[in-house]
């Protein structure tokens, strides 16, 4: 088993998605179990489905110098950046630390794909792409991670890791690596993704969109709602933000199993959640919540409701807020870790919305309203194409 | 800061570099590269419906990772996985437009998953019956530096082993237009720390101030190296090919670049 791993202080964090900009709004949405869902108004071609559609974004700009890379999902970073004071942090952190010292870990699955799909429905083969859309790097997949590089000026490590939906739950160990080993002394990590038709289309063609609000671990739910969301976090050695929560885990695995569908035992999430604990030095006892990955596809949940059941004690909290946000894919990892670390901060245990009557598979864990609680251990599971497993433990400064 | 690491194992697939053993005398400028090479491998490790049917970016990354395992004689379910692409697999990108363009309720699903960026680096795991950790990176043209940093890093985390895997295809459809690679080209290295106890050359990374001029690669090659982000790998292979010492710089993400010092 891995060995314990120093914590370090995650000192600024944000998010925003359907269920609200910044952290306030995540917060207030989460209390009044208000959901962002609404029907699918995005696609090129209707698709009756659900969708968590970041408000305003058509009306965005980027900053100049950056014009040649606008697109939905950098107008969706720069947004998020923008948040919770998080743009000025993060240029205090690479300022305080040089450039050189930080690096710049980011998920995302569509990234700017987007920009492409719409290259192609304007594409002439006369003149070839329409103008404003001839930059390559907005044709990378990492678009994203050139674009925030651009805006903080950070010159260590920058990187974008695409491991579908653990994308920006990883970005987190990866960082971690970086600073314990001497690479950099700071890293900004996050991750942002976008509607799109790819993935509305391509969820829907595997049949796992649901025709209505999705339904996390409900007996008769009907598979995801596809959202958006950007989010960020700055993750420093503890010592630099005493009073900061701190990351103290990650895990990750591979199932081994299937490209699309997760190992029936639940291999690989098992795995990914006992080395986080192990590099976290926590029993299974001390968690006090987990947000679960909880997609409302019916094999994920049945998969992922089992694990918990078997593995953890029935007073460890455990819910999955897709209800609220959709399933934000790429930019998952972050939105739920950031829900985990705002569970630490106000003392309460988002419960699982849209939920009705529990799947069989749940055990007593599966909490489905919300609840007061003093969180002081909290994990976090992202799972994704692949069979790419992620859980991330965070924990309240004073505890650990 | 330094990395240290051995070289345990070397795999690759390209035009006219077809396995270690073609490509070495291409490398050291022996030869000239087959131009008739066949550049759609089989794979051994996949199943032979994978075989057939996987994307090129499955099959070429599949074969050089099969190959470094291989040589460094080691169980690929035992090794972590880092595989590093600019631009994943530029065909089912390609597909995957071009039907959203026309006709979107038509989207293969298969194609669908296999547009993820962690195909390769997933059929890998699968093929491999691989539970360990694996990743799937970019860092558009520095996406060879930045998979290399990485798994450099994630070898001495662990203390054991760890699998690279850098790769790209070459472009099609009217991305061909826009994504400059007209090439596809994967390459492959097993690290492991010394205390894995695997013999192979020593390799240490770490920060440099200023790029170094390289060595040139042979005219052969020439073509090849503006046409694949994976190329920026083959000046360190060419040392290996020639088992020569060798400084090289290689750069990991804008402003970020490595130093690496190759023991003969």
């Amino acid at each position: 088993m891995p060995v314990r791993i120093p914590p370090l202080a995650i000192s600024a964090f944000t998010a925003t998605s359907a269920a609200g900009q910044g952290r306030d709004a995540l917060v207030a949405a989460l209390r009044e179990r208000r959901s962002g869902l609404v029907p699918n108004d995005i696609s090129s071609r209707p698709l009756p489905c659900w969708i968590g559609r970041v408000a305003g974004i058509e009306a965005m700009g980027v900053p100049g110098p950056l014009v040649p890379l606008d697109c939905r999902n950098n107008r969706l970073a720069w947004l998020g950046l923008n948040q919770d004071g998080f743009l000025g942090a993060a240029r205090a952190a690479v300022a305080r630390h040089g450039p050189a010292r930080v690096a710049l870990v980011l998920g995302t699955s569509t990234a700017s794909i987007a920009a492409t799909e719409e290259a192609y429905r304007r594409y002439d083969a006369a003149t070839g792409f329409p103008p404003g859309l001839l930059e390559p790097l907005l044709h990378s997949p990492h678009s994203l991670g050139v674009f925030v590089q651009a805006v903080l000026g950070t010159a260590g490590p920058c990187v974008t890791v695409a491991t579908a939906c653990s994308s920006s739950a990883k970005v987190f160990a990866q960082a971690e690596r970086l600073i314990r080993h001497g690479l950099a002394d700071a890293a900004v990590v996050g991750g942002v993704d976008t509607l799109c038709d790819s993935v509305l289309f391509g969820f829907n063609s595997l049949e796992l969109v649901s025709p209505e609000p999705c339904r996390p671990f409900d007996v008769r739910r009907r598979g995801i709602s596809i959202g958006e969301a950007a989010g960020f976090a700055i993750l420093e050695r503890a010592d630099a933000a005493p009073q900061a929560p701190r990351l103290i885990g990650w895990g990750e695995s591979s199932d081994a199993h299937h490209m699309s569908s997760p190992h029936p035992d639940g291999l690989g999430a098992r795995r990914s959640m006992e080395d986080a604990l192990a590099r976290a030095g926590l029993a299974l006892r001390e968690v006090d919540y987990v947000n679960l990955h909880g997609t409302a596809t019916p094999k994920n949940d049945e998969v992922e409701a089992a694990v918990i059941a078997r593995l953890f004690p029935a007073t460890t909290r455990a819910s999955s807020t897709k209800g609220w946000t959709g399933h934000t894919l790429g930019a998952a990892g972050i939105l739920e870790a950031v829900i985990a670390l705002l569970a630490l901060e106000q003392g309460f245990v988002p419960g699982t919305l849209n939920c009705d009557e529990l799947d069989p598979h749940c055990g007593p864990q599966l909490a489905r309203d919300n609840e007061p609680l003093a969180v002081r251990f909290a994990l976090s599971n992202s799972f994704g194409f692949g069979g790419n497993n992620c859980t991330l433990a965070f924990a309240a400064t004073a505890v650990h | 800061m330094e990395l240290d690491l051995n070289i345990a194992g070397i795999g690759i697939w390209g035009p006219g570099l077809a396995g270690w053993a073609a490509a070495s005398p291409v490398l050291r400028g022996e030869v000239g590269t087959a131009t008739d090479a066949a550049t759609r491998p089989a794979p051994a490790l996949l199943p032979p419906a994978e075989r057939r049917r996987a994307p090129e970016s499955v099959l070429i990354a599949v074969q050089a990772a099969t190959e470094a395992c291989a040589m460094a004689g080691v169980d690929p379910a035992t090794l972590p996985a880092v595989f590093a692409s600019a631009q994943g697999d530029v065909a089912i990108t390609d597909y995957l437009c071009a039907v959203l363009a026309t006709a979107p309720h038509e989207l293969s699903p298969t194609k669908f998953h296999n547009s993820v960026h962690n195909a390769a680096v997933g059929y890998w795991t699968i093929a491999a019956r691989c539970h360990e950790p694996s990743t799937a990176l970019t860092a558009a043209a520095d996406s060879a530096g930045a998979g290399l940093l990485e798994a450099a890093v994630q070898a001495l985390d662990r203390g054991s082993p760890v699998l690279l895997a850098v790769h790209d295809c070459a472009a099609r459809g009217p991305l061909a237009g826009i994504v400059a690679q007209t090439a596809s080209l994967a390459v492959a290295l097993v690290l492991a720390p010394a205390a894995a106890g695997l013999h192979g050359p020593r390799l240490r990374i770490r920060p440099a101030p200023a790029p170094l001029a390289a060595p040139p690669l042979p005219a052969t090659l020439d073509a090849l190296c503006p046409a694949n982000p994976a190329a920026a790998a083959l000046p360190l292979l060419a040392a290996l090919a020639g088992a020569r010492p060798a400084r090289l710089t290689l750069p990991a993400a804008p402003g970020c670049l490595l130093e690496l010092v190759l023991d003969a």
